[in-house]
């Protein structure tokens, strides 16, 4: 950082903007949230999560067991008796609590999440938590109006929901999940990722804040395995997961023959698709949004760019200019655009990629900017001269790695962008409102944004096709997951 | 106030209560009626409440110019924005409970508890509706797969400014059942509230003005049913009439004149303020835009998936 002089001297250095962290207080330890209560895992297993940013430790967490998850699970089967014969508008007045509470703790948890996720909290504060509260409210809204969602007269909740959440959106993934749950009048047993505990927690207190009746959201950190025992569990009427798609498919073998009904968001090669005629600035805008966004560790992010062979050049050269103007660093300054991946782990898998990616050919550049020394980090990249045979324009890499491709008509775009085991995610610039519509149309993905990139909103159903997984999540399509229709 | 809850004061806290004066609700303010006049409220027992401001036609009209003004803005928020603002004003209304316990039960002649239910309803009525602002879209709207290359998308939107009658015996239940749905996707409302027991609706005017709802959204008038409704029924720039609490003959007279501009009217119907309340009313208040939009063609090649 500057001193005073060199600022005075440099009227353009710049100057960090850092939130403050005070308004957060994590505890050095947290348990289990079973049955109401915090408690310590039965064979005594705890983990650390740290801050990917600065490889701080944040806290120790309980890891749940085989043990805890039969704990949970029957917490969850004793509460469903009384919380699905409630009237549904006395659930509903229970969700809107928890939605008002988010509202009001909502920036103690935008840096909870940044401090626990590497997440900028630029996105924290203005994405992650409004769409929190938003989907809470949303949920709660619909809880005494059931009748009303098309699914026939008095529809019944299928009883304990198994919720197993990855860690790009900790606190938005598990909104997700419960709102719709409790809303219907399930139970839920969630677990959140192993990296991302912390916010999954916070949510735990916030239930005891709402005065929500022990049993209803029971909240169980831990690894895969955790995760594994939820989904096996003989008691769980329901399972609902978003994360990798190899794991997605495992889940399936493991709830095949049951009566487990279940809902799958996996993972996305979205193809963000750029026609001659498009607004190229706004379009440069939505494709940083939609690669960039969370460090790319989004599902739908848009990591293929499609563009028209004759306006590449001059999209490209916008693009690496915007690419130059992003801030990568401290996931807290405000200024912040490129936070923190968000383990070594998953670090080491998109440096993997993009090695693999050179190795075959494909052009690589990235944005000129100075990594921390501290923590885990991938400057922004980009690959051209990417053919529909390479790795990085297959593989979801899950990171801020864009490969670009491209197409000379209208056709070889819709045939490129649907050559993918995924179909989650799609966008299409042009100015032409009939090609948007006619693309959208052939467009084998559940999500298609036009002249606009990664929108969510509560009342918008959200989901894949393909091996992007099954199930909508959001809007009235949402509730179908978690009633026995 | 009545004398029997005066004296129990007195007694608890040896002090002379202070009375409200009752005032109507017109574009976010407080006037007293234009004409200066007030008609006694009574209790069902006979006992002096209030003196309520008398509203003439010009209070009806100057409502009317409110509630026009305030459309736009309303209409215009996001259906989630809506919502908050409904729910805002359940917040505000479960604080304000002992409050319209009383004024119902003095209103209607019931028992405490039973005023109790009255009011506990009404909240989670407007919990109800606060609801359904980004909801009913998604089931009053929708594609139509029409036969032909054409995206073709209907939504529902807000009428305009309705003048809504608010029952005459469900003071406070019934006026919360019927300017919910109105409000909650995006109309204004003028209220005339119950001629004999419009102390609720009068205090429910003091909620909305500090619920973030914006001034002019709803706007409350006193007085005499008739007298009221009539100018409203004949308005021009009043778009739909909820004819609730007219009696049958003021009902028809009053959808004769809302033909002039051919006025959406719900007529009068018994209702049990207490059940499920469907979705009429909402969807009574709105209109449905069909879009069109071509969607091209790409010819017959692209993709086998």
């Amino acid at each position: 950082m500057a001193d005073k002089t060199e600022t005075l001297n440099n009227p353009f250095e710049y100057a960090p903007a850092p939130e403050s962290r005070s308004v957060v207080d994590i505890a050095p330890s947290y348990g289990l949230f079973i049955d109401g209560e915090f408690t310590e895992a039965a064979d005594g297993k705890v983990f650390k999560t740290v801050s990917p940013a600065t490889e701080e430790v944040l806290s120790e967490v309980a890891q749940a067991g085989a043990a805890d998850v039969d704990r949970a699970v029957k917490a969850a089967r004793k509460a469903f008796v009384k919380w699905s014969a409630l009237p549904g508008a006395e659930r509903a007045k229970y969700l809107f609590r928890i939605a008002r509470i988010i509202q009001e703790r909502s920036r103690e948890l935008a840096v909870l999440e940044t401090l626990d996720n590497g997440k900028p909290i630029k996105e924290t504060r203005d994405a992650d938590l409004p769409l929190v509260a938003a989907h809470f409210f949303y949920y709660a809204g619909w809880a005494d109006k059931l009748d009303h969602a098309g699914y026939g007269a008095n529809p019944q909740p299928l009883g304990v929901a198994g919720q197993v959440i990855p860690w790009n959106f900790p606190l938005l993934m598990l909104a997700w999940k419960i709102a719709p749950a409790l809303a219907t009048g399930n139970t839920v047993v969630l677990k959140p990722a192993e990296t991302t505990p912390l916010s999954a927690l916070f949510f735990a207190d916030i239930c005891r804040q709402a005065g929500l009746p022990k049993g209803v959201v029971n909240i169980l950190p831990g690894y895969g395995d955790t995760g594994a025992a939820i989904v096996a569990h003989d008691d769980v009427n329901k399972v609902a997961f978003t994360g990798s798609t190899a794991v997605g498919k495992e889940i399936a073998r493991t709830v095949a023959g049951t009566d487990k009904k279940l809902t799958l968001e996996l993972g996305g090669k979205g193809a963000n698709i750029v026609f001659d005629d498009a607004p190229i600035d706004q379009a440069v805008e939505g494709i940083v949004s939609g690669i960039f966004f969370n460090q790319g560790q989004v599902c739908c992010a848009g990591s293929r760019l499609l563009v028209q062979e004759s306006v590449q050049d001059e999209l490209l050269d916008s693009l690496k200019r915007r690419l130059g103007t992003l801030r990568l660093g401290d996931p807290l300054d405000k200024n912040t655009d490129i936070g923190a991946i968000n383990s070594a782990e998953q670090l080491a898998r998109i440096t993997a990629l993009a090695e693999t990616g050179e190795a075959e050919g494909a052009e690589r550049w990235s944005a000129p900017c100075e990594l921390p020394t501290s923590g885990y980090w991938f400057a922004p990249t980009l690959f051209t001269n990417v053919t529909q045979a390479h790795t990085v324009a297959r593989d979801e890499i899950f990171g801020p790695v864009l490969s670009v491709l491209t197409f000379r008509t209208p056709e070889e775009a819709v045939a490129k962008a649907n050559n993918s085991q995924y179909g989650l995610s799609a966008g299409i610039w042009t100015e032409k409102g009939s090609r948007i519509l006619a693309v959208a149309d052939r467009l084998r993905a559940g999500v298609v944004w036009a002249n606009t990139f990664n929108k969510f909103d509560p009342t918008s159903p959200f989901g894949g096709y393909k091996e992007s997984g099954f199930g909508r999540e959001g809007g009235r399509h949402g509730l179908e997951a978690y009633l026995d229709v | 106030m009545s004398e029997k809850s005066e004296k129990s004061e007195k007694s608890e806290q040896n002090r002379l209560s202070v009375f409200k004066t009752y005032k109507l609700y017109v574009g976010g303010k407080f006037p007293r009626s234009e004409s200066g006049r007030v008609y006694e409220v009574t209790s069902s027992k006979g006992e002096w409440l209030a003196n309520a401001p008398q509203s003439s036609r010009k209070d009806a009209r100057d409502a009317v110019v409110a509630a026009r003004k305030a459309f736009g803005g309303w209409a215009g928020k996001t259906a989630y924005n809506r919502g908050q603002v409904l729910y805002r004003v359940a917040e505000m209304l479960e604080g304000r409970r002992e409050q319209f316990v009383r004024e119902v039960a003095d209103a209607e002649g019931l028992s405490k508890s039973k005023a109790a239910a009255q009011v506990d309803a009404a909240i989670d009525r407007w919990v109800w509706y606060a609801g359904w602002t980004d909801k009913i879209a998604q089931i009053a709207g929708g594609a139509n797969p029409v036969a032909g290359p054409y995206f073709n998308l209907s939504s529902p939107e807000p009428t305009g400014v309705v003048a809504v009658v608010a029952p005459q015996e469900s003071s406070f239940l019934g006026l919360v059942s019927v300017v919910a749905p109105v409000i909650a996707t995006g109309n204004t409302a003028v209220v005339i509230a119950s001629e004999a027991a419009p102390l609720p609706a009068l205090s429910l005017g003091e909620v909305l003005a500090t619920s973030d709802l914006p001034g002019g959204v709803v706007n409350v008038l006193s007085g005499r049913t008739a007298e009221i409704t009539a100018p409203l029924a004949a308005h021009q720039d009043v778009n739909a009439l909820d004819l609730c609490g007219a009696d049958e003959v003021l009902a028809k007279e009053l959808e004769v004149a809302a033909a002039d501009n051919l006025k959406r009217v719900v007529r009068p119907q018994p209702v049990d303020w207490s059940a499920d309340q469907g979705t009429h009313r909402l969807t009574a208040f709105l209109e449905t835009k069909t879009v069109w939009h071509p969607t091209g063609s790409l010819g017959a090649s692209g993709s086998a998936y």
